[in-house]
């Protein structure tokens, strides 16, 4: 009986499994061994380099300057987001008119993909035809390039993001607050605390485990999301808009150096590992899988 | 006093509302303007449908359309049935090893297929299968996501019910389909959504693998669309074909709002 229900468990698991070690494990040990290796277009058979690739890395001014921008990048969106959905989720939360309008409005960028969305805020973009122009020629503000500018481009991307994440954010905050219970407010309310106080002292503390899970998605994506950029910019100019996932593309699509493009998914992985990392130290497991 | 503040909140919360959609409206009003009024200064009340069909017969929307479609009925179809099975397996039988195999799942969720595009685009060339659907669907064939939902959702199933049927003569197989499949349903629609929307905008990976029109889905040929002009002179057809490409999911969400955002709820774990 106990053989029997042990075959019968593999055997359900067994399509996962053989998908989640082709595309997941077996994978990720190749990448460990390539980047060990030089593989590019001069040296058609990879020979064995050892941390020649990493060492390589560390003096490359474009992935010094891929990693800060990637860490700007996620500096920009993280907070403002995470700030902009909690207020979002406070006000759409309460059970009066206009709040189903606000979270439509805030939520709808949720289901536009990446590629869209470059597409339209490049036309929001765009000097003198687009839309922010427009608006800057109608006050007489002169008028920016904000995607040809190393100064503004980082600065457009971040806040198209913050536009694009913050409603996807809201409704984990939405689903947080059906978990407070809603005497802790009536007593509240009872003894005359002001509505900044109850923020405070009971809805902030109380909304903390969703505030740690939901900073881990915003800064998983900060380093996931880079469609945008094929669109809009291709992590120019002089790489003032580029991120780490979109120099792996273009090291190992563009210019085929497999040991190195093998390296920095490697450093791709850390990151992310890093993240969740936090998510085990910070969160309560219970929270993890609700 | 305090009622007054919170009245400002608010109002001001609903502007931003307002805001928020302002791309949105300005993407659907260009995509109906005709080309030469789209770009001066001065506002007319001309609306036209010749950008869509421009885009219609200017790049075979319709093929990408139609792969689009399938890739992503191919890979929830797929993982419906990988994911119900594992998920089974996780919430009702006591076997060998049952925690490790459940941290190997894990591994999927904090390192996704996403950031593997190198070393995966390997294996798909190992596997010879660049530039066919089927390459872009197989990496997302197995999904940690999916399975720690449905087991979230089969452990909530009264136990009871198995001996019942045990009694009746089920295989633990058919219990699995005919018990636990249907009572899962509110888990599988959450589950579809996301599926459907994240493979309907994923653009990064089948960019990477496709190289036809045979197999391209919308979100890249979105892309090679809009990248054919370089100046701004074609506006009103790049809006109108990005009107083309996220259309399905807004209707959608329109008519199923609550799914849609429960589904996402979900979605955290991903």
């Amino acid at each position: 009986m106990r053989w029997k229900t042990n075959a019968f468990a593999w055997l359900l698991l067994l399509p996962s499994l053989v998908f989640l070690f082709l595309f997941t494990f077996y994978p990720i040990a190749k990448t460990i061994r390539l980047s060990l290796y030089q593989a590019d277009l001069a040296t058609p058979v990879p020979t064995f380099a050892g941390v020649d690739n990493y060492v390589r890395m560390l003096g490359d001014e474009v992935f010094a300057k891929v990693m800060v921008n990637n860490a700007l990048f996620a500096l920009g969106v993280v907070p403002t987001s995470i700030g902009l959905a909690l207020l979002m989720a406070i006000f759409a939360n309460k059970a009066i008119r206009g709040t189903s309008f606000m979270r439509t409005a805030f939520f709808y960028p949720t289901l536009i993909p990446m590629i869209a969305v470059a597409n339209i805020w490049l036309f929001i973009y765009t000097p003198k035809y687009g839309l922010l122009d427009r608006a800057m020629q109608s006050l007489n503000v002169g008028e920016i390039n904000w995607l040809g500018s190393p100064d503004y481009v980082m600065w457009a991307m971040i806040f198209m993001m913050i536009w694009k994440e913050a409603g996807y954010l809201m409704i984990f905050y939405l689903a947080g607050m059906q978990n407070i219970p809603p005497d802790l407010y009536e007593s509240a309310q009872m003894d005359g605390v002001s509505s900044w106080t109850i923020f405070r002292k009971i809805t902030f503390p109380l909304l903390m485990p969703t505030t740690l899970f939901v900073s881990i998605i915003a800064l998983t994506n900060a380093f996931k999301l880079v469609d945008h950029l094929f669109v809009m910019t291709k992590g120019g100019p002089n790489n003032a808009s580029s991120l780490l996932l979109y120099y792996i593309y273009e090291t190992a699509f563009s210019f085929w150096d497999q040991g190195m493009a093998s390296a920095l998914t490697l450093v791709m992985i850390v990151v992310l590992l890093l993240f969740a990392a936090l998510n085990f130290f910070g969160l309560d497991k219970k929270i993890h899988y609700h | 006093m305090k009622l007054r503040n919170w009245n400002i909140g608010f109002w001001l919360l609903i502007a931003l509302g307002a805001i928020w959609f302002v791309p949105f409206v300005w993407m659907l009003v260009t995509a109906f303007r005709p080309k030469q009024e789209a770009l001066s200064a001065s506002f007319s009340f001309n609306f036209t449908l010749d950008n869509f069909a421009t885009v219609w017969s200017g790049a075979p929307f319709a093929q990408y359309f139609v792969n689009t479609v399938v890739i992503v009925v191919g890979i929830l179809a797929v993982q419906i049935l990988t994911v119900t099975m594992a998920a089974f397996a996780f919430a009702r039988l006591d076997f060998a090893w049952k925690n490790i195999v459940f941290l190997l799942f894990l591994a999927q969720i904090m390192i996704p297929a996403d950031v593997l595009i190198f070393p995966n685009y390997n294996v798909l060339s190992e596997l010879s299968l660049l530039d066919t659907k089927l390459g872009i669907m197989i990496p997302y064939f197995a999904s940690a996501f999916g399975i720690f939902l449905l087991r979230q959702m089969f452990m909530t199933i009264p136990p009871e019910l198995d001996e019942a049927a045990r009694v009746e003569g089920y295989s633990r197989w058919r219990i699995l389909w005919k018990i636990y499949f249907p009572l899962a349903r509110p888990a599988y629609i959450a589950f579809g959504l996301v599926s459907v929307s994240y493979h309907w905008n994923n653009f990064l990976w089948p960019l990477i693998v496709t190289n036809s029109v045979e197999n391209r889905p919308l979100t890249v040929g979105l892309a090679i669309f809009a990248q054919s002009f370089e100046t701004g002179a074609q506006w009103t057809e790049v809006s109108a074909a990005t009107l083309i490409v996220v259309a399905p999911l807004m209707l959608g969400f329109l008519f199923f709002q609550r799914q849609f955002m429960n589904g996402f709820i979900h979605s955290g774990i991903k």
